[in-house]
């Protein structure tokens, strides 16, 4: 049975048809991406699975049970990760904090006790926070263990998300553009960054639009185009779907 | 670097121990009192307003409540003042989350109106149930006591109030300081990046909302057995705008900053006393200058300019 199967899943905004009759399904362990060019309802599909919008039609199943519709907090606690296109970093907290929070659903989060700091707590949060602190140099953000979120560059942010996200110990992670804006080398570092996730056995899903990051890492595309699907298979397959060619290339098929 | 927030601490439990023996008479006394107890108010507003991000245009409506509660229930009732205490207090969290619990599942800032609403209804309630609570003439309220000791003079009112205040302060450094406070703080960060690590967001403003009206009428309660009367004014929206102001002026998500803001905002007035008819002009200008040139509040922007995250 694959981790995820999408069934003809659909969302429309009033007249707006943002993602139609989309199906896939994504098998345990592998590098899943999602690719199309912009507006082809790539952010919008990860926003309907982790739950952020509820789907008009179609069904979402993970372990082959019903997610569709379920909020992004009952979906967390399926092991359900993402990050955001756009940050989402709070400001308001340190980077090491950002990274703490990742693991709420993993803590005692009782308020009483949280409020006469009980010794059992103190203790976990210190642990927490060397375990937070290793996520930060796993992610290679060593550099900015004191560092408050909003002293932080936009490339280390993107990693802070990525941190926060596996502070989770998600089964499922979704990345939505983890090498947008970057430049070169740290493009490179990200690619080893996700290999690495992969490895450590998190299935991981990927909207990106840098190519050979995408063909590099990816064992399965998904194409989008006018939130439709346009093709799905191996690199190598949807290098020579002469579809995907015609949307990326503006030909006339 | 990390223990920093709790030395904030031990300084002010240095300044409570001290500060009755430097004052010189019993005005001064008074004045401290009534700051320590706007200091604990403030408190729990602040974990509310500035680590949570929700606004209360209502607080002093949960104040009434408390007042209230230990006004009437032992005049007319014969409660014990301290069952009264709680009964006041149960009654303050169980109206917050009647009142918020639909909110929350809004999208958007609705609390703030939601607790206008309220904090005037109750005020309107407290006037004219005249039978119950004396009306806009208010009433007088017995003693607090406890199996025989009575709590009276300004000395023995100020131990308790100064040890609720060092009690507070601990707690809020603990709290925001934990997995609960960490979740609150995300939530205003970035609501949705909390939803997606599993923080129920509405669950978790209703919790701090409830704490801080829990809090508040607790706190009215002792203010009313302190000056030993009450009257609708303790619920009145000023009062309320005034809490927040407090807030603000002190530093939002900021615990010293919540002690600063009640401290300067009830001596302000006596300060201002002098100005006769226009104090409230310089009240006004005082809040409007500290809005421009402090606009994240005293503590904050001080501590920034220092160098240091408090």
């Amino acid at each position: 049975m694959p981790l995820l199967e999408v069934s003809a899943l659909s969302i429309h905004f009033g007249g707006v048809k943002a993602v139609q009759d989309v199906s896939f399904n994504i098998d345990a362990g592998v590098v899943y991406a999602v690719i199309g060019p912009n507006g082809a309802g790539k952010t919008t599909l990860f926003n309907l699975i982790t739950g952020v919008y509820r789907p008009t039609h179609g069904d979402i199943r993970m372990d082959g049970e019903t997610i569709a519709g379920r909020s992004p907090e009952a979906l967390a606690r399926r092991g359900v990760a993402r990050t955001f296109q756009n940050l989402q970093v709070c400001m308001n907290m340190s980077a090491l904090e950002n990274v703490m929070v990742g693991a709420h659903l993993r803590l005692d989060r009782n308020l009483l006790k949280a409020a006469l700091r009980f010794p059992s707590l103190a203790r976990r949060d210190i642990e927490l926070r060397e375990e937070a602190a290793e996520l930060m140099r796993f992610v290679g953000l060593a550099d900015y263990l004191a560092a408050r979120a909003d002293a932080m560059p936009y490339g280390a942010l993107k990693r802070l998300e990525i941190a926060r996200a596996l502070a989770m110990r998600p089964r499922l992670l979704f990345l939505d553009e983890p090498a947008a804006g970057l430049n070169p080398s740290e493009t490179l570092e990200v690619d080893a960054l996700v290999r690495r996730i992969a490895d450590s056995g998190v299935t991981v899903v990927l909207i990106e639009h840098d190519m050979k990051m995408v063909m590099n890492l990816s064992d399965r595309i998904l194409v989008l185009d006018y939130g439709r699907k346009l093709a799905e298979g191996s690199a190598a397959e949807v290098r020579r779907n002469p579809d995907v060619i015609a949307a990326y290339l503006g030909a006339h098929a | 670097m990390r223990a920093s927030p709790y030395i904030g601490l031990h300084i002010v439990i240095a300044i409570l121990a001290l500060l009755p023996f430097v004052l010189p008479n019993s005005f001064y006394m008074d004045l401290a009192i009534r700051m320590a107890i706007n200091a604990v108010i403030v408190l729990g507003l602040n974990l509310l307003i500035g680590f949570a991000g929700q606004i209360s245009l209502g607080h002093a409506g949960f104040l009434g409540i408390g007042a209230y509660a230990s006004a009437v229930l032992p005049t007319h009732f014969n409660l014990h003042p301290l069952l009264a205490m709680g009964a006041g207090a149960a009654l303050a969290g169980l109206l917050a989350a009647l009142v918020a619990r639909p909110i929350f599942r809004l999208k958007g800032n609705y609390l703030a109106m939601a607790t206008l609403g309220l904090g005037i209804i109750l005020n309107i309630a407290l006037r004219n149930e005249a039978a119950w609570t004396g009306g806009p003439d208010g009433m007088p309220i017995p003693a607090l006591g406890l199996a025989g000791f009575e709590l009276n003079g300004d000395r023995q009112w100020y131990w308790v109030v100064a040890a609720l205040l060092a009690v507070s302060v601990w707690a809020s450094l603990n709290l925001i300081d934990s997995p609960f406070g960490r979740a609150l703080r995300a939530l205003h960060g970035s609501e949705v990046a909390a939803r997606v690590v599993g923080v129920d967001v509405a669950r978790y403003k209703l919790a701090i909302f409830v704490m801080s009206a829990v809090f508040a009428s607790l706190m009215g309660s002792v203010t009313a057995h302190y000056i030993g009367f009450v009257t609708p004014g303790v619920a009145d929206f000023f009062h309320s705008i005034e809490l927040v102001t407090m807030v603000v002026i002190g530093g939002m998500a900021s615990v010293y900053g919540s002690l600063i803001g009640a401290v300067l905002l009830t001596a302000l007035p006596q300060a201002l006393a002098t100005f006769e008819g226009w104090e409230t002009v310089v009240f006004g200008a005082i809040l409007m200058l500290s809005m421009i040139f402090l606009p994240r509040g005293l503590v904050p922007t001080l501590a920034a300019r220092f160098g240091r995250g408090v």
